[in-house]
Formats: structure tokens, C-alpha cells, sequence
């Protein structure tokens, strides 16, 4: 079968675009030149995934959503991303390309944390948006998915946190794909500025068992000097979409990035996560876990790269693979000259719960740098018969022995995201997508 | 009742495709401790294994029964399910799995829907068994045997025993590794359990086990066999004068279950 690689959009489309969102002439000027790069630029290159047959042309760009009045307009199953208490939540609900519900509390705004949708910041913040948009986090011109995901962005989130400034409440968005053929091309900027913390955390979420479309987004994350940001997600695509996930960090002095990823979509997938550790003494752990169920076929990189001195480290990414999925994992630790005394730890566990799976764990480390500490650790395996056997010796079935095992697996990364309603809520995403 | 008796009878078992257990025959009753000694490699902890369903080995001939029952047909969880409970002898570690969410998972399995046991109560009766063994709080806390030391292990794995209440329980070498005084308290815990109904088979190859918890009957294998049978009076006879006199009785020189005859 013939797959379609040109967009269904062309230049006129997106100036059309960019005029109807009153966009800052800057953005509209990176928009028209990313249209160009991606007629040029190859795609993303994938050691060891095929995706010459995925899906990333067909697609519908604008769709709009409706505002809601009440909760009760969601649905159950993204009600219960927002659990109890979601009234006084610091939120933001995006629903196809438009916000359905935005809300930051006075206390937040009074101390100037700016928490809004991307078009409303590239107004209001201009230039704050402009310093941080794609300059040193993401490039508009690393391959022909980046420069797309610049020129067709329609939806997207501005995190602010100022100096000093800590937030103690998680913030929450939940981007919603009710259209099942709209497309997201998301932009997730999030600055917590110099000695400030945030926590984080985002649902993707979408229903398109047939219909296909695509998911590119990206999240840039700056972590200035002495902040400390936590970064949770639970992606959860339906199997019709094809995503490209680029989750970026870039760690100053004495900064913390914590993400924690739950990557649960049910398409093919690109996931790639890469931190800067720029600043000496900065930290990063770099979590994940997934499970891949059906015919899917997903690509996962986390990338730590060390370049402050003392900087630290670690990965952890943990894959449960059943049916015929398969799925690559990258880990990447790399050292550059000049980071002395830094630690590069990672570890990639992958658990085959079929014979048809397929699971790839390859870790990597690149080390110019003498004075440093690193160590990996990866393993591919099946469930350990004398694991279910010391289980179901005290009474416990089998498959719930084998579930325990799957989920005790996981836990090491699901108990790091950091709103508990999400965490639960991953754990019943897992629960579905292991039986 | 008086408890539940399980019965071995000609037990034959394979572990890939060598014979290790040559014709077992041993009744355990409600009310009764036996212990089975011997040297290593003569094939104790294969029978224990083997009573629970260890996925290695395969029973070729022999049955085992509990209260009639045919303990052979039963899945793993069911053999536990009917009362039956092994103590490990290498226990598996288990990340990601609460100590304390196993036991109650443990527990909940073998009590009806509906009636799962409350979880003050759970709690309760955990922390009490938990500071009889001397075993550190936050132990509950810690995934199931991961990081645990030797002696931990084996406390574990008491405490799951006094925690479960089976009708028939069959220790497996659960003194090794451990300490003089780890021995008193989890031979102390072993012994609380004893009552008119509980029924419990204790492999090892030590004596000193045996200086705690005084057994009804003594058993010693050889080459895959119960080779001796006695009261207590046969394990203060061993300590004394080790195995050499039992070859010499029977003739053999190898007391190993690889021996061909």
C-alpha cells in the first residue's frame, strides 16, 4: 500500500491559519519557514524501527472544540483523569485544537505564574514566548516531523513560574481529542525561572479505534538555576493515531527535572526525551514506563546528556510488551568533555508477555569525559515461573499472580507521577491494556 | 476434627529427566511435627518442592493426598487454597509488590468474595506476628523479599506461615543462614503454631533445629528414599553420631541420589 508523504495543507492554508489566530508576526514568520524545512528535511532517523509506513499525512488540522460550562459535559473517562476536588484545580482542558476550560488561582496569578493557552501567552507574553519558542530546547530544523510540528501547531500550553516563586498545588491539562480525525500538533513551554518548583502533569487522551490521524507534539522544559521541576504524563492515544512525542529538558545550576512518563498509547509511536544537564550540580531522573498490546510498533529514547560538572543522571524506563507489539528502547547517557565528576546511570527492563512480541533494549553511553561515574543495566525477559510459583504457593491465582508481577513490574515509575488521581488512573490503563 | 493429614505414597519425582525422588512414602498428621534429615543431596527439599507444585519438577509415579484429596491434580494457588503452605527455602524476590499488600492478597485469597479480612484488623495481626519474629516495621513497607538479608528471608517467610494458618505446613531448610538467636525466634514462632490441628513437615539438614522444636517423629532419606524412621530419640542419636552409622546399616557407601545401584 502506497502511503501518502505529502501534506494535505499547503503554505497558503497555514498563513490563513496564523491571520485567523491574530498570531505575533514572529511566530507567523517561523511558521512559514518551517513549511519550507519540511518540504526539505528527511525524516527522523530510527536505528531500528521502521516507519516508512506510518501514517503522518492524513489528518484533519482545525478542529474546533466547545467551551464547558460544567464538568458534567466530559465524559467519564475524562472525569476520572480529574478526580476529586477538580474545582479548585489549577487546570487546563483542551478539547481538539480550542480550551474548554481554563482555570488559575488568584493566589497564583498575584504571585506572576502564568498558566494559559499557548495563543493567549504568544499575545500577552510575547516575548517571553519568543525567548523560549524552539531556540534552545527543540529545533524547528532537526527533521521533517519538528519543522511540521512548528509550521501546523495548533494547540499548546505556557507554563511560567517566576523567581522564587513555589507552587505547591500540581498543575494539571488534559489535552482531549474528541474529533476522532482531528490532528494535535501541541506545544507544551513550561520556564519554571530561577529557584522556583512546579509540579506538572498532562493527560493525552483520544478514542479513534479506526479513524486515523497524528499526534505531534512537543514539551520544552527549562529548569533555570536552583529550580526544581516534576514532570508527569500519561499519553494515551487510541490506536489510530500515529504520535511523535519530543520531551525536552534543559537543567540549569543546581536544577532538578524529574520526569515521569507513562507512555501508553495504543498507535505507533515515536517517543523521544532528552535533558541538558547544562548547569553544575544538575539533576535529572528520567522515568517511563509502558505496555504494548496489538500490532504496534513504538520507538523510545531517553536521552540524558551531561554537560555541567557534577551533573547527574538517571534513567529508568521499564516496557511490558504482549500481542505482536514491539518496541525499542533507547537509553542514552552522554558525558560531554568538561563534565567532571558526573553520574550516568540508567537501566531498561523489558517484560515479554507473548512469544510474538518483540522488545529491544539498547543502552548507550558516550563518554568524553575522564573523571565520571556511569553504569548501565538492561535485560529483556519473561515472566519468572518461580516468581508466580512463590505467589500462587500462598493461595493466589495465577492471573492474579501474573498481574501483580506486571504491575509490581511498573511500579517503580507509576508511583513517581505525581498527582495520585492520574497515578490511579494509569494504573486502571495499564489494568486495561495487560488483559 | 483433629486436623488434616496428608499422605505421600510411593512419591517418584524427575527434575529434567533424572530421578531424584525414588519412592517416598510419609503421613503427616494433624497435631504432628515430623522431621525429615539427611544429608545434602538426598533429596528433601525436591519432596517439598514437589508436594507445593514446583513448576521443575515432574511427578512420574506415587500419589500425594490431603484429606483424600489428590493434592498431584491441583494447580499451585489450590494445593494452598486446600491448606497446604511451603516454606521456602530460596524465596522468590518480588519488586514492585508490597510485603504487606502480598500477605493481605495472600490471605484474601483463601477466604471466600466478600469476606476479605478488614484492614485494621490485617494491620493489627500483622504488627503482632511482625514483633514476635523481632522483624523491623517497616519491612511491611519493602517490596516482597527484595534486598532482604538470608536471615530476613526466613522470618518471611514464618510470618506468612502464622499469618496464613495452614492445616499442613512443610518447611524447607528454614534454619539455614540463620543466627543462633534468628533460630530462637523463629523456632519460637514455629512452635506457636503447634495445636491439635496443625500438621507441619520440617526438612534439614542441621540437628540444631531440632534442639528447638522437639518433633514426633524423625525421618532420614537417602538416595531419594525414606531410608529410617524414628521418635526424637533418632535425632539425638544423629547429633550425636552422624549419618555413617544408617550406610552402614543399609550397606551403601554414597548416600546421594545420583548413586546408580
Amino acid at each position: 500500500m502506497a502511503v501518502e508523504t505529502h501534506l494535505p495543507y499547503d503554505k497558503q492554508y497555514v498563513t490563513e491559519y496564523s491571520e485567523k489566530r491574530n498570531e505575533p508576526a514572529w511566530f507567523k514568520d517561523i511558521r512559514l519557514k518551517a513549511f519550507d524545512l519540511a518540504e526539505e528535511l528527511p525524516m527522523p532517523k530510527l536505528e531500528k524501527t521502521r516507519i516508512r509506513n506510518w501514517n503522518f499525512t492524513n489528518f484533519k488540522h482545525d478542529v474546533a472544540g466547545n467551551h464547558i460550562e460544567s464538568f458534567d459535559e466530559l465524559p467519564e473517562k475524562i472525569r476520572v483523569l480529574l478526580g476529586e476536588g477538580v474545582e479548585d484545580r489549577n487546570l487546563i482542558v483542551v478539547r481538539n485544537s480550542d480550551v474548554a476550560y481554563a482555570k488559575l488561582s488568584e493566589n497564583l496569578k498575584g504571585k506572576g505564574v502564568i498558566f494559559e493557552d499557548i495563543f493567549t501567552a504568544m499575545e500577552e507574553h510575547s516575548d517571553l514566548v519568543q525567548k523560549y519558542f524552539m531556540q534552545d530546547g527543540v529545533s524547528v530544523d532537526e527533521n521533517k516531523l519538528t519543522a511540521r510540528h512548528a509550521a501546523l501547531l495548533n494547540s499548546g500550553v505556557f507554563l511560567y513560574v517566576p523567581k522564587n516563586v513555589v507552587v505547591d498545588e500540581p498543575i494539571q491539562v488534559v489535552f482531549w481529542q474528541e474529533d476522532n480525525e482531528a490532528a494535535l500538533y501541541n506545544h507544551v513551554l513550561l520556564v519554571a525561572d530561577q529557584h522556583s518548583q512546579v509540579t506538572y502533569v498532562e493527560n493525552y487522551v483520544s478514542n479513534n479505534e479506526e479513524e486515523e490521524t497524528v499526534a505531534n507534539t512537543v514539551s520544552e522544559v527549562f529548569a533555570l538555576d536552583g529550580a526544581k521541576v516534576s514532570y508527569g504524563a500519561v499519553d494515551n492515544f487510541a490506536k489510530g493515531t500515529t504520535s511523535y512525542v519530543n520531551r525536552r529538558g534543559t537543567v540549569g545550576r543546581d536544577a532538578t527535572l524529574e520526569w515521569a512518563l507513562g507512555q501508553m498509547n495504543d498507535g505507533n509511536t515515536i517517543s523521544e526525551n532528552i535533558t541538558n544537564l547544562m548547569g553544575d550540580n544538575s539533576l535529572s531522573h528520567a522515568k517511563a514506563v509502558t505496555v504494548g498490546r496489538g500490532n504496534q510498533s513504538q520507538d523510545f529514547t531517553a536521552n540524558i546528556r551531561h554537560y555541567g560538572k557534577a551533573s547527574e543522571g538517571y534513567i529508568l524506563q521499564h516496557g511490558v510488551m504482549k500481542d505482536r507489539a514491539a518496541s525499542i528502547f533507547n537509553g542514552i547517557g552522554k558525558v560531554e568533555n568538561g563534565a567532571a565528576q558526573s553520574n550516568a546511570e540508567q537501566e531498561s527492563r523489558v517484560l515479554m508477555l507473548s512469544d510474538g512480541a518483540r522488545g529491544d533494549a539498547n543502552p548507550i553511553l558516550l563518554i568524553d569525559e575522564d573523571d565520571v561515574t556511569a553504569g548501565h543495566a538492561a535485560s529483556v525477559g519473561r515472566v519468572d515461573p518461580l516468581q508466580l510459583f512463590y505467589l500462587m504457593s500462598r493461595g493466589i491465582s495465577r492471573k492474579e499472580a501474573e498481574r501483580l508481577v506486571i504491575h509490581g513490574f511498573l511500579d517503580p515509575v507509576v508511583r513517581e507521577i505525581p498527582i495520585e488521581t492520574v497515578q490511579t488512573q494509569l494504573r486502571e490503563v495499564i489494568e486495561g491494556k495487560v488483559y | 476434627m483433629a486436623g488434616s493429614t496428608l499422605e505421600i505414597k510411593d512419591l517418584h519425582v524427575e527434575i529434567e529427566g533424572e530421578e531424584i525422588l525414588k519412592g517416598v512414602n510419609l503421613t503427616i498428621n494433624g497435631g504432628e511435627f515430623h522431621a525429615v534429615m539427611g544429608p545434602n543431596g538426598t533429596g528433601k527439599s525436591t519432596l517439598a518442592s514437589a508436594i507445593m507444585g514446583h513448576p521443575k519438577y515432574e511427578v512420574t509415579k506415587g500419589q500425594v493426598l490431603l484429606d483424600g484429596e489428590d493434592v498431584l491434580e491441583m494447580e499451585v494457588d489450590e494445593r494452598a487454597q486446600a491448606g497446604l503452605f511451603l516454606a521456602m527455602q530460596y524465596p522468590s524476590e518480588i519488586s514492585g509488590v508490597t510485603n504487606s499488600d502480598f500477605l493481605r492478597s495472600s490471605i484474601n485469597a483463601q477466604r471466600e468474595e466478600g469476606d476479605e479480612i478488614p484492614l485494621m484488623q490485617f494491620i493489627k495481626e500483622m504488627d503482632a506476628t511482625m514483633d514476635s519474629l523481632e522483624i523491623d516495621k517497616n519491612m511491611a513497607q519493602r517490596y516482597l523479599n527484595e534486598g532482604f538479608s538470608g536471615g530476613e528471608k526466613k522470618r518471611n517467610e514464618i510470618l506468612q506461615l502464622m499469618m496464613l494458618k495452614p492445616a499442613i505446613g512443610v518447611l524447607d531448610e528454614i534454619d539455614s543462614g540463620l543466627d543462633i538467636d534468628a533460630l530462637k525466634v523463629v523456632s519460637q514462632g514455629i512452635n506457636q503454631m503447634r495445636d491439635d490441628k496443625f500438621g507441619c513437615l520440617i526438612i534439614t539438614h542441621y540437628q540444631r533445629l531440632l534442639d528447638y522444636i522437639t518433633p514426633d517423629h524423625v525421618h532420614v532419606m537417602m538416595q531419594g528414599r525414606v531410608v529410617k524412621s524414628g521418635g526424637p530419640e533418632l535425632a539425638h542419636r544423629l547429633e550425636a553420631e552422624g549419618y555413617d552409622w544408617i550406610k552402614e546399616e543399609l550397606g551403601i557407601d554414597d548416600e546421594t541420589v545420583g548413586q546408580k545401584a
